[in-house]
């Protein structure tokens, strides 16, 4: 089994959550996150004084699959994600070594 | 008496009330997060403390008959004297009493913006008593009091300033960059990033403040008459063309138009137009706008150079807007209108009234500074003015009021820890 763990772009989040549904992936986390990359930033004026925002806001998605759908499930993030401008993200791929589903006591591929 | 001018007034009144909260959520939006509700407080702490002092003495240093150009007399304390069937020209003095008071509240509470997110909530609270008593008291005597014992602005200089902006904002204006030089910069001022928290509050806070400011403007011409609606669209134009005028600043300079920018501008122009509602006509209302929307634009920066920390502009807003309107007066007036007896420069008239209006924003400028100056640095020796650096930093609305303004986990709910209730 592997994490897979996505930081996009917030207003492409609805289209990766589609394309992923679509590819058969039933659930995910996804939290409101900020970070910068080579996006860097961006510069906001108030009242003439200007402020460098680092911090640019991301959604980070994370979701177990089957090794077998690893790579399909990154190339359909990365598909969906894409507006091939700086800031797009980034997805990278961690083993896991076990998984259970609470309700049950399921493990590993059956808690999928 | 008058019943249609009561019911103005009596309405007018409310209007100008509803001004403070208003001017609470401008203030509040443009904070950090951590401190708006110390932000807001102090404009609540105005609404609270400002009618206890109006009826003990306030009212009749202002107001009374009895007293000199420089202060009112002993006659009205503790209301004393006044009954339903005393009459104040057209009106009730009820009435009339009642409408002061509004405009006593708002102004210092206008002041609590140039010390924004640092003030130890008790010190303001004695703040807040010492400079109603000494500065606000006397100064709205000399501005607003035409009576026979009337103020020396009013009725011996006779400079026009119809609804305030020497009392007011001038007064107000000059006493924030007192307390601002007297508590210092915030902590982290000018390296930390300190963006407003909440936009849409400044927006509804101004477009409160400007629905109020009917009252103020036009409740000012103590009648519901003709006056009144020329103050009234007076109000409505200079304020949108120094939004307008704002804006163009914005647009010059970042190439962008800003929703603060937009929130200023109002205010910046209700300002302006708060002195000349009566003497300009509405065309004249259009140009004093657009000189107060982009000469107090151009006034905020200045803090960043000259290294004073007014954390909301009250400087840039109320005292640059203040004198932009009191001065203009001496320009722009016309009798045309009606509202007022005499031409400005622009109009036919001589310098006199210029002068006559120079001379009043300069009395009331200096006066308030110098004795906010002095109230300030007697309040931060004694009691001490300003917050520890820790408390500062952790957040002055946890550290003063024991609350925080945002509950951002209440969401989730069936929280382990127990509450201690």
């Amino acid at each position: 089994m592997k994490l897979v763990t996505a930081v996009i772009k917030p207003h492409k989040w609805e289209e990766v959550r589609e394309a992923l549904a679509s590819a058969g992936v039933a659930g995910m986390t996804v939290t409101e996150a900020s970070g910068y990359g080579q996006q860097k930033g961006h510069t906001e004026v108030y009242r003439g004084a200007e402020y460098d925002v680092t911090l640019v806001p991301k959604i980070r998605l994370e979701v177990v699959v089957d090794d077998a759908d690893v790579e399909s499930v990154v190339s359909t993030i990365t598909a969906a994600a894409q507006t091939g401008k700086i800031g797009d993200g980034k997805v990278w791929v961690v083993p896991v070594d076990s998984v259970v589903r609470v309700r049950t006591g399921e493990t590993d591929e059956a808690a999928l | 008496m008058d019943t249609g001018d009561t019911a103005w007034i009596l309405a007018s009144s409310a209007l100008v009330l509803l001004m403070t909260p208003g001017l609470a959520f401008f203030y509040g939006g443009m904070v950090r997060s951590k401190t708006v509700l110390n932000m807001m407080m102090m404009s609540f702490a105005g609404l609270a403390i400002v009618p206890i002092l109006w009826v003990l003495y306030g009212y009749s240093f202002a107001f009374s008959p009895g007293g000199s150009g420089w202060l009112g007399g002993l006659d009205r304390l503790g209301f004393d004297n006044i009954g339903v069937a005393t009459a104040y020209g057209t009106i009730p003095e009820f009435v009339f009493a009642g409408f002061q008071l509004m405009f006593a509240i708002i102004t210092v509470a206008l002041i609590s913006g140039a010390i924004a997110d640092r003030a130890k909530f008790g010190a303001w609270i004695v703040f807040v008593v010492i400079w109603m008593t000494v500065v606000y008291f006397p100064v709205a005597h000399w501005v607003f009091d035409f009576g026979d014992d009337g103020g020396w602005i009013a009725t011996q200089l006779e400079a026009i300033d119809f609804a305030g902006g020497t009392a007011v904002h001038i007064n107000a204006g000059a006493a924030g960059l007192a307390l601002a030089l007297v508590l210092g910069k915030r902590v982290g001022w000018k390296k930390d990033p300190m963006r407003p928290h909440n936009l849409p509050f400044v927006l509804l806070g101004a477009g409160l403040l400007w629905f109020g400011w009917f009252g103020f403007n036009a409740g000012s011409a103590v009648g519901a008459n003709g006056l009144a609606g020329l103050a009234l669209v007076n109000t409505a134009v200079a304020t949108g063309a120094a939004i307008t005028g704002w804006l163009a600043y914005d647009l010059v300079k970042e190439g962008k138009a800003t929703s603060l920018g937009a929130a200023s501008g109002a205010v910046a122009g209700l300002v302006a137009i708060t002195p000349a509602a009566s003497a300009v006509s509405p065309l004249g209302s259009i140009v004093l706008g657009i000189v107060a929307g982009v000469l107090c634009a151009a006034a905020v920066s200045l803090k960043w150079k000259l290294g004073f920390d007014d954390s909301l502009d009250v400087v840039g807003v109320h005292l640059v807007g203040g004198l932009v309107g009191t001065l203009l007066i001496g320009l722009l007036a016309t009798k045309n209108p009606g509202g007022v007896s005499v031409d400005g420069l622009f109009y036919g008239g001589n310098a006199d009234q210029l002068g006559k209006q120079a001379v009043a924003a300069v009395a009331v400028l200096a006066y308030s500074f110098v004795l906010t100056y002095i109230i300030g640095k007697l309040i931060d020796v004694t009691i001490g003015f300003r917050l520890d650096e820790e408390s500062e930093v952790t957040g002055i609305d946890q550290v003063e009021h024991l609350e925080s303004a945002y509950d951002y986990a209440g969401g989730t709910g069936g929280s382990p820890f127990k509450t201690g209730v």
